[in-house]
């Protein structure tokens, strides 16, 4: 959804200017990764290191973008609404190079054994689940997808997120060998951002005349 | 290109033969201001062994990796955890106590443990369980050797090893992410099998903090993490050991955890491993490629059910 924009017009430059910060900062973990395979900076195991690091950027991103409506509501934030198209698919997109990473420096794209890997590995399957939910996200980012579907089922649809989310952090869980610390930490950051929605829609439903 | 066999040594692999000769050298200048602080006494320090008919002519890992990405979880869950906070463990003065089973139980001290066996160098496979692979030149000795010191009984069966608590020293041991001490353990026949190694140094130099000075077991046809790091005490059993990974997670960790590209791990497939510092995968062999060697520890046992 496009938000409403209300700001006085010597503002109006400050949105392309906020767009292109957050798009650079956006792009440098990947720098970082590229960076870090030219110096060899990313330790004895750099492809571990790297498809392990797109995913958890593809994670942070997920949360970032489910952070700018609880921002809207409790903080009466809007600005975190105009980068969230933004950070969606950047999300998407450092989903899409972890899941090339792990068909590639994994797999070698070995159809048979990626599939079985697919359908045998619980985090796995989990993982694919979550990349495919984020798909039709992503294909129906721009404005053109909003005004053909329509705001109220395209909202309706990108509520896929909520469970791309639960998903990807299941994902996190299933992949650790014993120290749940991080992922627990993802955990209770999706939780909030879920349960701040909750207490909105509770909140507006106790008092339906106000806002 | 895929590498056709375990001998298959890339040429980028190979170390240029003028620098391979002044490894303990290069050691010596990079790492020594490091080493210097944590070596145990002049009269410990292991010299560089004999060879071994063990030892694999595989190029090992380079000593930058095989001492920068280590699974010590006292210090910490990630790689580069133990390379960073190791320094902080004691070792010197260190005790190795044995007792259980056996008629003489002792407490020796690690001079006593030096002097019980020549040290031969092995160098050896190392499969870590999460699907990676080094080659490590250990600097070690039997641990049949340092067992026969304490004449078990013949009710002993298996054998348990528990390795160091130093609360102060560990900051991974604050959390429960398993339970401390960490203890492994083997049966007795695999305790008593040539390839098995305690190890005291690696590189021809003492052994790292990091990669469990100032000794450890070396199990080469099992999964890395049931060769115990910093051992302080050995145990004979009649009674299989339950290992810390078991208790953690019994579904996924077995008490034999011999590598096997068949059997995999619920989670993930053990059937190749990515060797430190190569970009292809490798075909993970049978026992980690010592099956001849050891194949009739195991016969008429179903390894699928004991993993």
């Amino acid at each position: 959804m496009r938000p409403q924009l209300q700001t006085p017009a010597q503002w109006r430059l400050k949105p392309l200017w906020l767009k292109a910060l957050v798009f650079i900062s956006s792009a440098m973990p990947l720098g970082w990764y590229a960076f870090g395979i030219q110096a060899d900076s990313l330790g004895a195991n750099p492809i571990e290191a790297i498809t392990r690091g797109l995913g958890t950027w593809a994670l942070n991103f997920l949360l970032m973008t489910l952070a700018a409506t609880p921002l809207k509501h409790f903080a009466h934030w809007t600005w975190p609404l105009l980068i969230r198209r933004m950070l969606g698919l950047f999300a998407f997109f450092y989903a899409s190079l972890h899941l090339l990473s792990y068909l590639w420096f994994d797999q070698f794209f070995d159809w048979p054994s990626i599939i079985k890997d697919i359908f045998k590995r619980p985090f796995i399957t989990v993982g694919m689940a979550t990349f495919l939910l984020l798909c039709p996200l992503a294909m129906t980012s721009t404005d053109g997808a909003i005004r053909r579907l329509g705001l109220p089922r395209w909202k309706k649809l990108h509520r896929l997120v909520y469970l791309a989310g639960i998903l990807a952090v299941l994902h996190y869980f299933w992949m650790v060998k014993a120290d749940m610390r991080t992922p627990l930490m993802y955990a209770v950051g999706l939780t909030l951002l879920l349960g701040l929605r909750a207490v909105w829609l509770l909140h507006k439903h106790r008092r339906p005349n106000r806002q | 290109m895929k590498p056709s066999s375990e001998t298959y040594i890339p040429p980028s692999e190979i170390t240029p033969q003028n620098l391979y000769n002044r490894r303990r050298e290069f050691l010596r200048l990079s790492a020594g201001l490091a080493l210097a602080g944590f070596l145990p006494p002049a009269e410990a320090k292991p010299g560089s062994g004999k060879a071994s008919v063990f030892s694999t002519t595989e190029t090992p890992t380079p000593f930058k990796q095989v001492t920068g990405y280590n699974n010590f979880y006292e210090f910490g869950t990630r790689k580069e955890d133990p390379a960073a906070y190791a320094h902080q463990l004691r070792i010197t003065p260190w005790t190795v106590l044995i007792d259980g089973l056996v008629r003489k139980p002792k407490t020796l001290g690690l001079d006593d443990i030096l002097k019980i066996a020549p040290l031969e160098d092995r160098i050896y496979r190392l499969r870590c369980v999460e699907g990676w692979s080094m080659v490590i030149p250990w600097l070690g000795f039997p641990l049949a050797a340092l067992l026969r010191q304490v004449d078990a009984l013949g009710s002993a069966k298996y054998v348990e090893f528990v390795t160091a608590v130093q609360p102060d020293a560990m900051p991974g041991v604050r959390h429960k992410i398993l339970d401390w001490p960490y203890v492994e353990g083997l049966r007795l026949d695999e305790a008593m099998h040539p390839l098995s190694i305690m190890a005291v140094g690696l590189y021809g130099d003492a052994l790292p903090k990091q990669n469990g000075a100032p000794l450890r077991l070396v199990v080469p046809w099992k999964y890395g993490f049931k060769s115990g790091k910093s051992i302080v005490r050995i145990r004979f059993t009649e009674q299989m050991p339950h290992s810390s990974w078991m208790k953690a997670n019994p579904a996924e960790y077995g008490f034999y955890s011999n590598v096997n590209p068949n059997v995999d791990h619920p989670r993930w497939s053990q059937a190749k491993e990515r060797r430190i510092g190569e970009f292809l995968k490798r075909k993970t062999l049978p026992f980690n490629g010592y099956e001849q060697q050891v194949t009739q520890l195991y016969t008429g046992m179903d390894l699928k059910k004991h993993f």
